[in-house]
């Protein structure tokens, strides 16, 4: 009976802490929307910090990017060609990646390289004791510090995912056009005609772009909450990194319910 | 409050959660003047700079600078007071992807719109205050912890403060950046026409510098007075203090049951 007793009250105060964690976060972003105005106004403040997420990014983008398009190119065609549509390629290439895997694997990318940057960045700052010194000199550290970092992801997220799906495009491509020889004109075509711009980009864009924003918000929060020791440092990286994917795997399924249902 | 002091508690209590660490501490700085909190670790000797320095809110009681309750301030108008007081912590603090430049550019580019010209002239001023003019491009891992120091000072007086607050500043430097920093601390309040707080536990370092000095322990002022005073003192605790000694009012054993009861009582199983 104790025993239980003991569980139940375990269960509650992880479940007190966890909401309490999540208001705190909650009260967190809107301070930082709250000071963002005097950060967006110093524009190079956020264009620096879109040059280490985003710019120094590319490279895992677009070489990872090339091998999924490659990857779906070999696997797509092996199981159309079963079904006689071997000329498909180009639509399923490009509509898995535009849709799904191209924000998807960007954001999970971007949230291993960039956020998990931000994250350790803040958090040594603050363990060295960087952010109070800001503070003290009456500079916000949500304004000069965080906000920046923030809009420097959510600007680069949509870019980055479009960067990887038009690679994957490109990798499917390579694959399907140049190795095992779909005939050219049908691989674009059929893609140019089933392909739609409101319905597949659009879509996808905005999915990057929430992505984003879930990265980037768990990334600066976990490096600003951290516990101020080396140890906090490194709990609060793994924490940004597997909340980042869960955040990315979760909300990729409210939006797609929302966005493809009953879209043929 | 008179118009010479600059900074005044009044009955200042503070705890973390239950744990209490100060209770009702009186203290005063007059302008001008430096000023030593000393004690021993963990007694609340920082946790009385945050509170002037607003980093922290007093449970009760009053902290008060340049006249104003810390209490009745605004976020904006703590800002505004605060522009007005340099810190220096205990490791520096300094931003580690700025050179030591513009560390100390730092402060003047969030807050002035100097034309470059004149920030750059004004940082080299303080950076020669320093003596480390020739180490402008430098970056903080590049410097030596005493050199870091005197950078984070050159930026702590960049706007000129009227309370520059030092949080250990002699912990873990050899004896010459230890003279250096110390000789320091004294010139630009001398120069600036600022006060100074200086917390620390380095005893015949501060003495010599300092105006006034209290002692801190177990959260209260236990002793107060003037250098010559303090050095001449017979205060059982500012004695043990001065000379070091390793059992005294502070005591050596943490608090435990008689050592005899631990190893022949139920201590052995």
């Amino acid at each position: 009976m104790s025993g239980a007793v003991v569980l139940l009250r375990r269960v509650g105060s992880v479940v007190n802490a966890g909401v309490a964690r999540l208001g705190f976060a909650a009260r967190f972003f809107l301070l930082l929307l709250r000071y963002s105005g005097q950060s967006l106004l110093r524009v190079h403040l956020t264009m620096r910090e879109i040059y280490f997420s985003g710019v120094l990014s590319l490279l895992i983008i677009i070489v990872s990017g090339l091998f999924v398009g490659m990857v779906l190119g070999l696997q797509g065609y092996e199981t159309l060609q079963r079904f006689g549509s071997g000329d498909a390629l180009g639509v399923l290439v490009a509509l898995s990646l535009t849709r799904e895997l191209g924000p998807v694997v960007a954001g999970l990318l971007f949230a291993s390289r960039a956020g998990s940057a931000v994250t350790a960045e803040i958090g040594l700052m603050k363990t060295t004791e960087q952010l109070k010194a800001m503070d003290m000199m009456a500079v916000n550290p949500l304004a000069r510090v965080v906000a920046p970092r923030f809009w420097g992801g959510v600007v680069s997220m949509p870019l980055l995912a479009a960067i990887f799906s038009a690679m994957g495009v490109f990798g499917g491509w390579l694959i399907g056009v140049v190795f095992i020889g779909v005939d050219e004109g049908a691989f674009w075509s059929q893609m140019q005609a089933a392909v739609d711009f409101r319905e597949d980009i659009v879509n996808g864009v905005i999915k990057s772009f929430v992505f984003g924003v879930a990265v980037a918000l768990i990334a600066v929060f976990e490096g600003y909450d951290c516990e101020p020791t080396a140890e906090g440092v490194s709990r609060a990286i793994t924490r940004t990194v597997v909340s980042s994917a869960l955040a990315i795997l979760a909300l990729d399924f409210v939006l797609t319910s929302f966005m493809f249902r009953g879209v043929s | 409050m008179s118009d010479t002091t600059l900074v005044t508690l009044r009955d200042v209590r503070f705890a973390y959660g239950e744990r209490e660490i100060l209770q009702g501490v009186n203290l005063s700085v007059r302008r001008g003047q430096v000023v030593a909190i000393m004690g021993g670790s963990g007694c609340g000797k920082t946790t009385l700079l945050r509170l002037v320095g607003g980093q922290l809110r007093a449970s009760s009681g009053s902290v008060s600078v340049g006249g104003r309750n810390l209490a009745h301030l605004s976020h904006a108008e703590l800002y505004a007071l605060r522009r007005r007081m340099g810190m220096l912590f205990q490791f520096g603090a300094l931003f580690t992807d700025l050179s030591a430049f513009d560390n100390v550019a730092f402060p003047l580019r969030e807050h002035t719109d100097l034309p470059s010209e004149l920030v750059h002239d004004l940082v080299l001023m303080k950076l020669n205050a320093v003596g480390l003019r020739g180490a402008e491009h430098l970056k903080p891992a590049e410097l030596s912890g005493g050199m870091a120091r005197r950078v984070a000072l050159a930026r702590a007086v960049a706007l000129d403060p009227m309370l520059i607050m030092y949080d250990e500043p002699f912990a873990g430097l050899d004896p010459i950046s230890l003279g250096i920093i110390g000789q320091l601390i004294r010139r630009l309040n001398d120069a600036l026409g600022a006060s100074s707080i200086i917390v620390t536990h380095d005893v015949h370092e501060s003495l010599d510098i300092v105006d006034y000095v209290y002692f801190v322990s177990n959260g209260r002022i236990v002793a107060e007075g003037t250098p010559d005073e303090i050095r001449v003192s017979t205060d059982p605790f500012v004695h043990q203090f001065v000379h070091a000694e390793a059992d005294g009012p502070v005591p050596f054993h943490y608090p435990a049951p008689p050592f005899a009861e631990r190893l022949f009582g139920q201590g052995v199983a």
